[in-house]
């Protein structure tokens, strides 16, 4: 058994873009209202049905287009604990991980359907498929990754930095 | 692959030792004296650019918590594009902040309402060989067309960058893609990278694509900026072209100072150890067009005609320099636009304007029934004027074409080259340009 609490997986295909993660004409929206749009396009159950803890699950080439940080922020304000995707565009992957969002890279199918119960122990890299029992291991993120994470993303990080050099002056 | 789009290509890994252009530029910045693809290192970055809608209004509240200032106020570029002009007392007040911004942070280089940053910066010879640059945008690659290393960043690693000048980068590897021979008449950059993002695909992560070829080193640089512009669209962490006498003259031209050095410092060794190498022929290159709503969902426009449009857009970063406003000229020269169907043009900057209004490029395309428009991101980023309603029909010279981008998440965006939106408006429907030059 794993020690993370069960959680719905929410499955997306391919190429899912910046503007359907974020759309451009409402950019001007406050964070929560944009995240009510979160990937409507593709699946309007989403935004509505999300709840904190579930995991998005993603084909290649997940958050393809705009440097848009809203994109990650909106899945991060709706509660997703993490993105597990085949392939991230560059831009969105480091927006994730500055904002404190663990993004994990699986280049194989998961054996996993949309609505299935998983758990997913972050620290651990380890995935539960409930229904199966099966486990799976995800790659590791390269340390410089995993501190900006623990810190809880690149601000905090930042900060802390920044104090320890004026304390040292 | 079509029948009128024949290439050569072999995707082969060089077994060369030396380095590539990427690859130097990164050492440099970074202080080594190697980048090795896969490493992750830490660069000083030697320009920084944000505009109105990823910049100073997500740097600010960090800045003022961590209470602290920019690193160089003089190597920040600041540029008002997106929600130019207002539109409503939302896009006023993001544009008030920045221009407050701007004086409280003591920012030298700031550009309000004079196009769209990626255009803008080469106008003021702010890009040379060699340098290390970070964009707030995703099309930042853009500037790749000038022999530096410039990819795309979001609005917490450029706050960073803000405050301390640096950031860390993965080395990327570099894809040579070389195109050799002469384009047909009315086949331009723009249709190279429709049918690259077909060919070659949206996924070319960790990776530079170096631009080569006679074909290449023949474009002006604005055509070369189409290019390294849509390396975003490949998915690659950017674009470059090696400099040579085009790019210095530019350069110059728009006050930069450069050195002939450059030319010799900033280009990938003879023995360069490239991740693959692509070679293609420009003559057998048709017009393409993207389908909605992906740049990859590409063909030869023989495989689209008679796609009706509501609504021609000329715009963008991409797609609205002043080359490109001359091929849509070429093209509505003594024409008019269709009954029921809307041109649009808004020019990728000020400058634009003034050079198309002296050149009477201007005119031609007014005269044909074009609407003018302000310059900046515009319905491009969904976000000025010109969007489109459910069931709208637009092909459009811009670089993206996702669902719901220019507005409804029912509507329809082609992309082509200026040529092919041009003749489009014209005929009402998607046709192949090649016909309609005058
Ligand atoms: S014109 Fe379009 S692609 Fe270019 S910077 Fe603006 S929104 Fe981005």
């Amino acid at each position: 058994m794993s020690a993370a609490a069960p959680a719905r997986a929410w499955v997306f295909g391919d190429n899912i873009d910046t503007d359907v993660l974020a759309p451009g004409h409402l950019m001007k929206l406050a964070p929560d209202d944009l995240a009510r749009h979160c990937l409507e396009a593709v699946n309007p159950d989403f935004a509505p049905n999300v709840r904190p803890g579930d995991v998005l699950i993603a084909g290649r080439n997940f958050g393809l287009g705009s440097s848009r940080e809203q994109a990650a922020v909106s899945l991060k304000r709706l509660g997703l604990k993490a993105v597990i995707a085949r392939s991230f565009a560059r831009i969105f992957f480091r927006n994730a991980i500055n904002l404190g969002l663990p993004a994990f890279a699986y280049d194989a199918d998961l054996p996993i359907a949309d609505g299935d119960p998983i758990a997913l122990d972050v620290p651990a890299g380890r995935l539960d498929i409930v229904n199966t029992g099966g486990v799976v291991a995800l790659p590791a993120l390269a340390p410089a990754l995993t501190d900006i994470l623990d810190a809880g993303g690149l601000m905090p990080l930042l900060e802390r930095r920044l104090k320890a050099e004026r304390s040292a002056t | 692959m079509t029948a009128n789009a024949e290439v050569t290509r072999g995707a082969t890994r060089e077994t060369g030792r030396g380095r590539t252009l990427a690859e130097k530029i990164i050492a440099r910045a970074a202080g080594r004296p190697h980048a090795t693809p896969g490493d992750i290192v830490t660069v000083a970055v030697d320009l920084a650019m944000a505009h109105d809608s990823s910049g100073p209004r997500r740097w600010r509240p960090h800045l003022e918590a961590l209470g602290v200032g920019l690193w160089d106020p003089d190597k920040v570029v600041i540029v008002s594009d997106h929600y130019v002009p207002a539109v409503d007392a939302a896009s006023a007040a993001i544009l008030k902040d920045v221009r407050d911004f701007v004086r409280a942070y003591g920012v030298t280089r700031f550009f309000d309402m004079r196009g769209i940053s990626h255009a803008v910066m080469p106008e003021h010879g702010l890009l040379r060989p060699g340098m290390l640059c970070a964009g707030g945008d995703s099309h930042s690659p853009h500037g790749g067309a000038f022999g530096c290393f410039i990819a795309g960043f979001g609005a917490t690693d450029m706050t960073a960058i803000a405050v301390t000048g640096e950031t860390w980068l993965t080395v990327p590897a570099t894809r040579r893609v070389a195109w050799n021979g002469r384009f047909q008449d009315g086949v331009s950059a723009k249709d190279v990278m429709l049918f690259l993002a077909r060919e070659i695909g949206a996924e070319n992560h960790n990776l530079v694509i170096e631009y080569a070829g006679d074909t290449v080193a023949a474009m002006s640089m604005e055509e070369r900026m189409t290019l390294c512009n849509m390396a975003a669209e490949l998915g690659a962490d950017t674009g470059i072209v090696e400099p040579d006498a085009t790019t210095l003259a530019h350069i110059r031209a728009h006050g930069g100072a450069v050195d002939d050095a450059a030319l010799d410092a900033w280009r990938s060794d003879a023995d360069a150890a490239y991740h693959s190498a692509f070679a293609f022929d420009a003559a057998a290159l048709a017009p393409q067009i993207a389908a909605p709503h992906f740049p990859g969902n590409s063909s030869s426009v023989a495989d689209m005609n008679r796609v009706r449009i509501d609504q021609a857009y000329i715009g963008a970063c991409v797609g609205a320099k002043y080359e490109d406003l001359a091929m849509a000229a070429r093209v509505l020269e003594g024409r008019t636009v269709r009954d029921g169907v809307r041109l649009l043009i808004a020019p990728a900057t000020t400058k634009v304007t003034e050079q198309a209004a002296k050149s009477g490029v201007l005119a031609t395309l007014t005269q044909a029934g074009g609407i003018l428009l302000p310059s900046g991101c515009g319905a491009c980023a969904g976000m000025g004027h010109g969007l489109l309603a459910a069931g709208d029909v637009c092909i459009s010279t811009t670089n993206r074409n996702f669902q719901g981008r220019m507005g409804h998440k029912d509507a329809f965006v082609y992309l082509g080259s200026p040529y092919s939106v041009a003749s489009a408006a014209v005929a009402g429907e998607i046709v192949d340009p090649r016909a309609y030059l005058s």
